[in-house]
């Protein structure tokens, strides 16, 4: 499609500068009104008009949404609102979830770090790039899926738990939440509720139109992440095309308690394969007790990829997956 | 309105010319009252929170611009065609390549994935800016002089405002933490060893110069 370099469709704009206030127009206007935050995934629809509301809500004025907070039990709480720069600029962050610093560091470019938000990383939506450019797929309400047609090329698609839709999750912030058993405070006018990271995506097989739990009205305001996993191993690696700007290939995030050579307990993420998020249990059962060595290793490489089915073009997934999730069990330094 | 003074309750009461007359007397009404409301919109108080006033006042390069922004424009879109400021360029449209890069609050940012309306009350500086009052260059402009660093020079002003911004954060960067920092830009010649050595001249000339 060609690129439209014309002013964006006209929209009603607000910039409240409260939760409160933003809560009311969410609830106001529900299936009307867009959330802005840095506008990285916003624009490219808005600019494409391949998505359009009357309503704009700009967070950009609710200083409540933004910056790091520690909290009573050790762990931290960020903002929505937090730029990823911020967030990787923190000190606490860096010394006790280095993880979270690394994940936030490897997205995208610096100008894109220094306005695209936390709760706007993990929110996005996918770029599988049939659907981003305005085909009536499933995803946007058509009845096919263009990714996966005997001529598609889906080099970037799912290996796991495609359901008519392949697109897959592209965030690098949100394994490393996942991993770090991060917990996300959404509210709306009713109230609020806090969401385990894990459940805070969907599936197509829950909701084919949406990437997360939240609903019109519902707004993302903070992420809390516990003191449980500070200090831990941590491991983060994202292989991608370019080594800038662009999105995961595949990534993985990989928290580790190890005593004496052996992997007491273990959370492990892998993005960029599927539509949410996936935190491979079985693996972390498989290496719990383990010794910490190549033996393990490669078991749980081998494990993670179980059940995956590759689409025409991305076969290469799986061996780069199970390398990953090697890597993340060796621990080593990356490279 | 039309279609609820038609519904069929009464309508032996109200002839067409008096239902004629209560037409025109409401829109009246109506549009005086976007002149009653005016005011405290003015002063901020809008009846919704967070609505927006389209004539702002901009601080671009040190001058407060008055300038008329529509709710959906683009920062970029504000300083080209707005303001005459066209030395920040338009390439992708798309946050991808980096030609509209301008500093916000000394931070760079795409100015073409930013509404104006989110930026109204921060300090805008744009190539244009970026020169003294007697006309000395800055040090990266004079470094990209001397160094010849740009081909078709189309990316030039997007790399110098990153730069300019990167090295407000890390002024003493190697040349491998500069590439990294200035990342966010493409250049279409491929000059990148070219700007590269202009950029890293530039902040020997910082240095020098502080």
């Amino acid at each position: 499609m060609a690129i439209i370099h014309d002013v964006m469709p006209v929209f009603e704009l607000f910039q409240p500068t409260t939760v409160d206030d933003t809560l009311a127009l969410l609830e106001t206007y529900k299936k009307d009104a867009w959330v802005l935050a840095g506008g990285l995934d916003t624009f490219d629809w808005l600019k494409d008009r391949n998505k359009r509301r009357k309503v704009v809500v700009d967070l950009s004025g609710v200083e409540e949404l933004r910056g790091v907070k520690t909290t009573a039990d050790g762990g931290i709480e960020i903002g929505a609102a937090t730029t990823l720069t911020n967030l990787v600029k923190h000190p606490f962050v860096k010394e006790k979830y280095p993880i979270l610093t690394q994940a936030a560091e490897l997205v995208a470019s610096p100008q894109i770090r220094n306005q695209g938000t936390v709760g706007g990383n993990v929110s996005q939506d996918t770029r599988c790039w049939y659907y981003r450019s305005g085909w009536s797929c499933y995803r946007a309400g058509g009845n096919i899926c263009y990714a996966d047609t005997p001529t598609a090329i889906n080099r970037e698609h799912a290996l796991f738990d495609a359901n008519r839709c392949v697109a897959v999750n592209p965030s690098d912030t949100a394994p490393a939440l996942i991993a770090l058993d991060a917990k996300m405070v959404i509210r709306s006018s009713d109230g609020e509720r806090v969401v385990d990271a894990e459940d805070y995506f969907i599936g197509p097989s829950i909701d084919i139109m949406r990437m997360t739990v939240l609903r019109p009205g519902e707004l993302l305001t903070a992420i809390r992440v516990p003191a449980t996993w500070a200090g831990a191993e941590f491991y983060f690696e994202k292989v991608r095309e370019r080594q800038v700007w662009d999105f995961p290939l595949v990534n993985v995030a990989a928290t580790l308690k190890v005593a004496n050579g052996t992997i007491e307990g273990s959370r492990i993420v892998v993005n960029a394969v599927a539509a949410r998020p996936m935190r491979l249990t079985s693996v972390e059962d498989a290496v719990a007790g383990k010794p910490r060595n190549e033996e393990t290793a490669t078991m749980a490489g081998e494990l993670a990829v179980q059940g995956a089915r590759p689409l025409a073009h991305n076969g290469y997934k799986i061996p780069l997956m199970r390398n990953l999730v090697k890597r993340a069990i060796r621990g080593e330094a990356q490279a | 309105m039309t279609v609820q003074a038609q519904t069929p309750q009464e309508p032996s009461h109200v002839s067409r010319r008096a239902f004629i007359k209560v037409v025109i007397a409401s829109g009246a009404a109506v549009s005086a009252s976007a002149y009653l409301f005016r005011a405290p919109t003015l002063l901020g108080q809008s009846s919704l929170p967070g609505a927006v006033e389209r004539l702002m006042t901009l601080n671009v390069n040190g001058q407060m611009r008055r300038v008329d922004v529509l709710k959906q424009e683009t920062l970029a879109t504000t300083l080209r065609y707005k303001l005459g400021l066209t030395g920040t360029k338009l390439g992708c449209d798309r946050s991808e390549c980096g030609a509209c890069t301008v500093l916000i609050d000394d931070v760079p940012h795409y100015s073409c994935s930013i509404l104006t309306h989110t930026v109204r009350s921060q300090k805008i500086l744009t190539v244009e800016g970026l020169e003294s009052a007697n006309g000395t260059l800055h040090p990266v402009q004079q470094a990209v002089v001397d160094e010849q660093g740009f081909q078709c020079a189309f990316c030039m002003s997007g790399f110098i405002m990153a730069t300019v911004g990167y090295l407000k954060a890390n002024p003493n960067p190697t040349r491998a933490e500069l590439a990294h920092g200035i990342s966010g830009n493409l250049c279409r010649c491929m000059d990148y060893d070219k700007i590269l050595r202009s950029m890293t001249r530039a902040a020997e000339y910082m240095q020098r110069a502080t």
